[in-house]
């Protein structure tokens, strides 16, 4: 059988290995972190994008207007939260009107339907917390709403069951062309081969490429920071909120959560380290500064984390994304915004180039549908009994703050690529997610785990590493 | 749907004391609803000393101050079930509660006591920037892991905030072999008890660094460190102050909210100040019927205060559910020079003229000041104090006397008067 190694398992590598399996291939995904979804896709603004802001003719314009059509079907198939709230780009100045026109028609050069330009009046019916200061509006009705780590899980647990291997904690240090095959070597020596590599690995995908391609990649790592605001304020607004972009990205936004937060952010700041995600206070205040603009009544009172991403930018400015000077390995880099709304459209591509090269087989037993983890807390009463019936672990509240049952942390501990440590609990439960961040549920979020992976309370990291909870036992 | 007279929310000192007081005084229909294993709330990881001073008159350790409340409790017969988790309380009295032996349950009550407790605040809600792997706690899930669960979060520690908790943890950490270098505080003066001060920071050494922040949280996968600085009368960090204390592990104490999410739910009207509901003199919120008392209703310093006030609100609720008439109109204390707030918020216009607690916050340090309280432009009440601070909750005791003059007044005031406050 043909192999196929991913590098990487955020959205672009999970979701390329789901599409790759409905082949018959052997396929494997290589990931540095200790979980899927630690990357760029874990922190981001979750947003489906309509398409208007891309450069027509662009790879980010065509996956962008492709892949936001897929949601529907894609959030039915694989059971991850999604809503299609619509997005609008906010005006505030008269001189500046002319930029939602452009943005308008670069919409509809890009095939996005349903936008439209609505009068500050219309906005405010729409939206009546946005500032009196707005004047005009883009409206794409298109704009969506997804958990982006959610559906990074389910393409990945959905790609694990339908036969990937997904191995962890392995950063590829080295890929060399063979006479027949690659040479993909990892951090802890081992060496994989493959008729076919796709590199999916995100802020790194430069240093991937440039370990076998003549033709070099560079990406630069742009930080954003986002603050997030308790459900209590979630009456500000419905729809995505952006004040029109600037060259270093699509520019503030206020956004609803799929789980009903605001988010406010991203900054913007071009930064060297590709591991630093720390946040920065300045660039907080002034992102808060920003988002007043859009809605004056948010308040700092509401703020419940704030947490910072990498866009992984890539020089050209485009995606890049195909098989490279080097037959046989495919480049899915430079995934920066619209990236997240793209992937699924470019996982389906990409899947196609690498089944028609390796002539591959249709994989007749693939099974496209993936049920994720009922989540108590947004069940009817009716529907909570049945659960708590089923499993009376679904009866033991270990978050309060989101109401997540013991039985959902166990089912995400237990399930394909289950959760390891306690963010890959929180990532897929929401334990820890509210308002107080994990004060309560810590202690016993790390009991569960311990329990159910047979490990040593001491063993239990954050995020995996040396990020262990506690040092040891008491005197 | 089942049928109950008064359900009390919450097993804590809150609830146990709301759940005697109402039964002795003629209820004996009465469930507490406990999340967690065990009655006796955030006591049961509080093994320090220093609980009962007031109410028993000596030095008892929180779980054996709990175990007081719970024998009493016990003695009595009355039902309590563990491990069952509110979802919802609606304003018509109906609760809903979830627990894994009872699946899910509604039960309409006649009057509810609310006695949640509090939560601390976390590290989102003051914008520490930095790094965000592990090592950061709030105080009291650090103590739930030292002294419930036996494990040491780490072993060099700061310290932010000087709330009680905070302060506590400095000393349990010490002991347990762990070295805290140093507690900083944004304000000029603590949030917690002095006797903490002297007991758990003094005593050992430690230093309590006022009008400083972290100002960072360096490390990646591990706290590794944190950058503190001082900060100017606007609270605004000097950068050039900056300083690195290497550290693994950093404890937040920087204050406490009332859980009120069921409040809400419940329609009950909350101060803004407080973060807790507005209760008359009765301990009744808003909603007819409902009642808070405890950390809910306002973060107290000592648990005696909170098995006074919630005995009150229990012998209310069990009044209420015999026979109470609302009392029509109400008189709200206003609160000003200094004072922050006042619990009651509002007193009924009726003639129940028992001795009664007033319990306020200042909010500030002040020195050589008098507290005077006002009916109708004249005074009531005044104590003279040498200081007052916001880490000490006032507690003022009227007569029958004094509160009957307020009851029969159009408006009533609390100030701080003299003194700092000329």
């Amino acid at each position: 059988m043909k192999k196929v190694l991913i590098i990487g398992s955020g959205i672009t590598g999970s979701a390329i290995a789901r599409e790759l399996a409905r082949y018959q291939a052997d396929i494997t995904v290589l990931e540095r972190g200790n979980d899927v979804s630690v990357g760029t896709t874990k922190a981001n603004s979750g947003i489906v994008h309509s398409g208007f802001d891309a450069t027509p003719n662009t790879l980010k314009a065509k996956y962008n207007v492709e892949g936001n059509k897929m949601f529907e079907q894609l959030s039915r198939e694989l059971d991850f939260p999604f809503r299609r709230n619509g997005s609008l780009v906010l005006c505030f100045d008269e001189a500046e009107k002319d930029g939602i026109t452009k943005l308008y028609e670069k919409g509809v050069a890009n095939g996005v339907p349903q936008l439209e330009i609505l009068d500050g009046k219309q906005v405010r019916e729409l939206e009546p917390h946005v500032s009196d200061k707005v004047v005009c509006a883009l409206h794409a009705k298109t704009g969506g709403l997804v958990s982006p780590y959610e559906m990074n899980i389910a393409y990945a647990e959905n790609a694990c069951v339908n036969g990937v291997k997904f191995l962890f904690e392995r950063k590829v240090t080295k890929v060399a062309k063979k006479a027949k095959a690659f040479e993909v070597t990892c951090d802890n020596g081992e060496k994989y081969k493959a008729d076919v590599v796709i590199n999916c690995a995100g802020v790194y995908a430069d240093d991937i490429n440039n370990m076998v391609c003549d033709k070099k990649l560079h990406i630069v790592p742009r930080k954003g920071d986002y603050v997030l605001m308790d459900k209590t304020c979630g009456y500000i607004c419905d729809h995505t909120l952006f004040q029109q972009p600037t060259k270093m990205g699509k520019g503030v936004l206020v956004t609803p959560t799929t789980h009903g937060n605001i988010l406010v952010g991203p900054t913007a700041l071009d930064i060297k380290d590709k591991d630093d995600v720390d946040t920065y206070s300045e660039q907080l205040n002034e992102l808060f500064n920003k988002a007043l603009k859009t809605v004056p009544e948010l308040t700092k009172r509401t703020i419940i984390t704030q947490f910072s991403g990498l866009r992984a930018h890539e020089d050209g400015g485009d995606f890049v994304v195909g098989e490279s000077d080097v037959k046989g390995f495919y480049n899915v880099a430079g995934i920066e915004s619209p990236g997240l709304t793209s992937a699924p459209a470019i996982a389906v591509d990409i899947a196609k180039q690498v089944a028609k090269a390796l002539q591959l087989a249709a994989n007749d037993s693939f099974v496209a549908t993936r049920k994720g983890i009922p989540h108590f807390a947004t069940l009817s009463n009716t529907e909570r009994q049945k659960l708590i019936d089923a499993n009376p672990l679904y009866g033991k509240i270990v978050c309060r703050c989101e109401m997540v049952t013991e039985g959902e942390i166990v089912d995400s501990i237990r399930r394909p690529l289950g959760a390891t440590d306690m963010d890959g609990v929180k990532r897929r439960t929401r334990a820890g997610m509210g308002r107080c961040q994990a004060g309560f549920c810590t202690p016993r979020v790390m009991e569960i785990i311990a329990r159910e992976t047979g490990k040593d309370m001491t063993e239990i990291t954050k995020c995996g590493g040396k990020s262990n909870m506690v040092i040891g036992r008491t005197k | 749907m089942l049928n109950r007279n008064l359900v009390i929310i919450g097993g804590g000192p809150a609830g146990l004391a709301a759940a005697k007081a109402a039964y002795d005084a003629g209820e004996k229909d009465i469930l507490i609803l406990e999340r967690e294993n065990e009655l006796g709330g955030i006591l049961n990881q509080c093994i320090h000393n220093g609980f009962g001073l007031h109410t028993f008159k000596e030095e008892l350790t929180g779980p054996e101050y709990a175990q007081r409340y719970i024998d009493e409790v016990q003695k009595r017969n009355i039902e309590y079930k563990l491990a069952a988790t509110v979802v919802d309380v609606s304003k018509d009295k109906v609760v809903t509660y979830v627990s894994a032996h009872d699946g899910l349950t509604q039960i309409q009550a006649k009057a509810i006591v609310l006695a949640c407790g509090c939560r601390e605040r976390p590290r989102g809600a003051i914008n520490i920037a930095g790094m965000r792997g592990a090592g950061v706690y709030s105080a009291g899930t650090a103590q739930k892991l030292v002294n419930i669960d036996g494990y040491m979060p780490g072993k060099e520690v700061v310290i932010l905030g000087s709330g009680d908790i905070g302060l506590i943890m400095a000393r349990r950490m010490t002991f347990e072999g762990a070295k805290v270098k140093a507690v900083v505080e944004l304000m000029p003066y603590s949030s917690g008890l002095n006797r903490n001060i002297v007991q758990c920071l003094k005593d050992f050494d430690i230093p309590l660094m006022f009008s400083h922040t972290v100002v960072e949280i360096k490390g990646r996968e591990r706290v590794t460190g944190v950058v503190i600085a001082e900060v100017d009368d606007k609270l605004v960090p000097k950068m050039e102050t900056a300083q690195l204390i290497p550290c693994d592990t950093l404890l937040l104490s920087v204050g406490l909210l009332p859980e009120n999410e069921l409040s809400k739910n419940a329609t009950v009207e909350l101060s803004n100040v407080t973060g807790g509901a507005i209760v008359d003199d009765n301990m009744m919120t808003s909603v007819e019927g409902v009642f808070s008392c405890g950390n809910i209703l306002h973060v107290h310093d000592l648990v005696d205060f909170v098995s006074a006030e919630s005995e009150i609100a229990g012998k209310c609720a069990a009044e209420y559910i015999k026979e109470y008439h609302a009392a029509k109109e109400k008189v709200t204390i206003k609160t000003q020079n200094g004072v922050r707030y006042c619990v009651p918020h509002q007193l009924n216009k009726d003639t129940n003229y028992q001795p009664l607690n007033l319990k306020m916050r200042v909010s500030n340090v002040f020195k050589k000041v008098e507290l005077t309280i006002t009916a109708d432009g004249v005074k009531v009440y005044g104590k003279k104090r040498p200081v007052v601070a916001p880490g000490e909750m006032e507690n003022v005791a009227l007569n029958s006397e004094q509160v009957k003059q307020l009851k029969n007044a159009k408006e009533v005031v609390i100030s701080l008067c003299g003194g700092d406050k000329q």
